[in-house]
């Protein structure tokens, strides 16, 4: 530097971050660190070829019958917020990662990992939505486990549930069935849900009230799938956002997305939310939206199924995929010229100015 | 969304773009300082919008890449403390020192929060009068009232469990020593809207005058920038140099005299090292003396603390627009986010970060140079 030139070999590193001999909250973000962390210990532990698929649930065939099987934890602060709570969000984060994989949802299992001294109450107003929201998708509590911890070792409650579904013949959705020329279709606007917690969570207020998006999505998926067969697959871009869920698709399937920043929708509280913070609506978690990749013929038939869905009354067509730039996501953004939209390192960090 | 939607606008942003090429007859070097007006034009691609000879670089307006690295070795050694509860702008978490980040404190135990004022901090040292609160202040002149504020807000309460570590930095000296530099290819500025919102832009009169450079205040939205830029190509293709002022909205001439009251009550002008570049005179802030008993440094006793600062790749080149990130031999491959070399890949609105989050799939090294 100044002059003299170092090679890359004796370049000093100030301290990069090689993800390595601790974890970091941004190890649990959804985004690249989280990618890493599954890859490096808990693929390489549990290989097999279900495992593999890397989708949001297992298809397993068990005498003939196809069976959806996934897991998902809650550990959600605060857990009563605006558009609902840690009960209602961990029966639809279940039932809608067994409904992104075509299944119609039908038992749940739940755990609750309670820290000592939390308010009887609190637990039963969770414990009344678990089983109300449960009772609204049409699914069963059929097992269940209970753990107390010490104070200081857990936050207040965290709820595991793991569901099983059935998955009808035909219906065959895997992110790798993605193809060049398929459209990308979106159910609704992006980032209520995280931005509804984070409100909460910062005292920060609207003058209309944000709520969560937290919804079961299988009914959507059921008329989606009775309008087409040719969906190739479909997510929910939960935790990492709709960046995160895009770029998974691009890897997995190794295509290239475009998307038009014109087509998303953002309410007008989470874009000001966003613009105070510095947060960007793209990487902000969603719990009651979808992403679909359908067959090029077959996107207008699905945008209308959608469309006539209360949950999905907003879908736009937002993008496609490409056979160009293998493996990145692209926008055209308002003013025009294109960028890249990448999956972030570890948790959006406010910036300063 | 009103004040926002219209300065993203697709047709407004290309008729400014058509006005700037009917304008420009040769080729400029122009320069936007702050790292907020570089993270808009890589999102939104300005720089392909506007004719190819003009030629934009960034500046060194990131004040979480010029934070030296002594300074979060400072950070790092107070918020590992037991008693500490350490609270900081979310961006400089990230930021390597010699050996660790703050991310990596918070991972091992510390009492690292995030906050998004310092006012926060004040009331954390409020609600919890057994701990020291220390606030992280850093920044340029944008963030020194609200900082300047927290400190005269502890001293009236009588907080003595609340301090500060400051490491603030100034813009008008660093445009000073960029212009100066025999190097310097820079012919015009666009000046950071949030800093001449505080401070107006008076001060950059005698930048004008003493180097006849054109400087434009320049807000953050695409059509801003855009603006800004044909401004600046307007006073060179017509040889002026004076200072002019796109963000209306927002900025005066005198600035905001109430929030510089405050900052001149709290804070004092003083050397300051910046990171990638060094030591520039009368760069910096830092408290006065009769509010020492809120310097964190003084509390910590981290003031002789220093580090060496390694030869990080480029950045001292990027940090002063004499080389663009993709000229960087390690950018994007030994170079990235999640494993930074330097600086300016570390925050969001590092010039390098910028490049590799926005635009890497359509930048060639050999097309910049």
């Amino acid at each position: 530097m100044r002059g003299e030139r170092r090679s890359i070999a004796e370049m000093v590193c100030p301290a990069p971050l090689p993800a390595g001999d601790q974890v970091l909250l941004g190890h649990g973000s959804g985004g690249k660190l989280s990618a890493e962390l599954i890859h490096d210990v808990f693929l390489a532990a549990f290989d097999n070829p279900i495992l593999a698929r890397m989708d949001d649930q297992a298809i397993v065939s068990i005498n003939g019958l196809r069976l959806a099987f996934t897991t998902d934890t809650f550990v959600v602060k605060p857990l009563f917020f605006p558009g609902g709570d840690i009960g209602s969000l961990a029966v639809h984060g279940t039932v809608n990662d067994l409904a992104m994989g075509g299944a119609q949802p039908l038992f749940l299992s739940v755990a609750f990992i309670i820290e000592e001294g939390l308010p009887m109450e609190t637990l039963r107003r969770v414990a009344a939505s678990l089983r109300q929201a449960a009772s609204q998708a049409g699914v069963q509590v059929v097992t269940g486990d209970t753990k107390v911890v010490e104070k200081g070792s857990g936050d207040g409650l965290f709820i595991n549930t793991s569901g099983i579904g059935v998955v009808a013949d035909g219906i065959q959705l895997s992110a790798d069935r993605s193809r060049p020329g398929d459209r990308v279709l979106l159910s609704g606007s992006i980032g209520e849900h995280g931005i509804a917690i984070l409100a909460k969570r910062e005292g920060l207020e609207f003058d209309t009230p944000l709520e969560s998006d937290s919804a079961a999505l299988h009914t959507l998926v059921a008329a989606m799938l009775a309008a087409s067969p040719d969906i190739r697959c479909l997510r929910d871009p939960t935790r990492g956002g709709l960046s995160s869920t895009l770029n998974e698709f691009a890897s997995q399937a190794q295509v290239g997305i475009e998307i038009d920043e014109r087509a998303i929708l953002v309410r007008e509280e989470v874009k000001g939310a966003c613009e105070m913070l510095g947060l960007d609506p793209l990487y902000v978690a969603n719990e009651g939206k979808l992403v679909a990749i359908v067959a090029p013929d077959a996107a207008d038939r699905v945008l209308a199924a959608m469309r006539r869905h209360p949950l999905g009354a907003e879908a736009r067509i937002i993008g496609s995929v490409t056979a160009s730039h293998p493996r990145l996501v692209t926008m055209r953004t308002t003013v025009g010229p294109a960028r890249i939209v990448d999956m972030l390192a570890g948790d959006q960090l406010p910036r300063i100015c | 969304m009103k004040y926002i939607d219209e300065y993203r606008d697709e047709h407004i942003a290309q008729s400014l773009a058509a006005q700037i090429a009917r304008r420009t007859t040769r080729p400029w070097n122009l320069m936007e300082i702050c790292g907020g007006q570089t993270h808009t034009i890589m999102k939104y691609g300005l720089d392909e919008l506007i004719p190819a000879r003009i030629r934009l670089v960034h500046g060194p307006g990131c004040p979480v890449c010029v934070t030296p690295i002594e300074v979060v070795d400072k950070a790092i050694e107070i918020a590992s403390r037991a008693d500490v509860t350490f609270a900081s702008y979310g961006d400089m978490l990230r930021v390597p020192g010699s050996h660790s980040n703050l991310l990596r404190v918070k991972a091992a135990g510390g009492d690292v929060r995030i906050v998004y004022s310092p006012m926060e901090a004040v009331k954390l040292a409020r609600a919890l009068p057994e701990r020291q609160v220390v606030f992280f202040g850093i920044g340029f002149e944008t963030t020194a009232p609200p900082n300047a504020m927290a400190v005269w807000e502890a001293r009236r309460e009588g907080l003595d469990n609340f301090s500060m570590l400051v490491s603030h930095v100034l813009v008008p000296p660093a445009i000073r020593l960029l212009l100066g530099s025999p190097h310097n290819q820079v012919q015009g500025f666009i000046a950071p809207g949030h800093v001449c919102t505080v401070m107006g832009y008076w001060q950059y009169e005698t930048l004008c005058r003493d180097f006849h450079v054109p400087i434009v205040v320049g807000g953050f939205e695409p059509a801003d920038l855009l603006e800004a830029v044909d401004m600046l190509v307007a006073q060179l293709e017509e040889g002026r140099a004076v200072v002019e002022n796109q963000y209306v909205r927002s900025v005066r001439y005198e600035g905001n005299v109430v929030a510089q009251r405050i900052v001149e009550q709290v804070l004092e002008v003083c050397d300051r090292k910046w990171r990638g570049i060094g030591v520039i005179p009368q760069s910096g802030l830092r408290l006065r003396e009769e509010f020492a008993a809120y310097d964190a440094e003084r509390i910590f006793g981290v003031g002789e603390m220093t580090a060496e600062e390694p030869a990080e790749c480029i950045s001292a080149e990027v940090l002063q627009g004499l080389k663009r990130p993709t000229d960087c031999p390690v950018f994007g491959v030994a170079c990235t986010p999640e494993n930074p070399m330097g600086a300016p890949m570390v925050s969001a609105e590092g010039a390098c970060a910028a490049y590799y989050r926005y635009r890497r799939h359509s930048i060639q090294p050999s097309e910049v140079a």
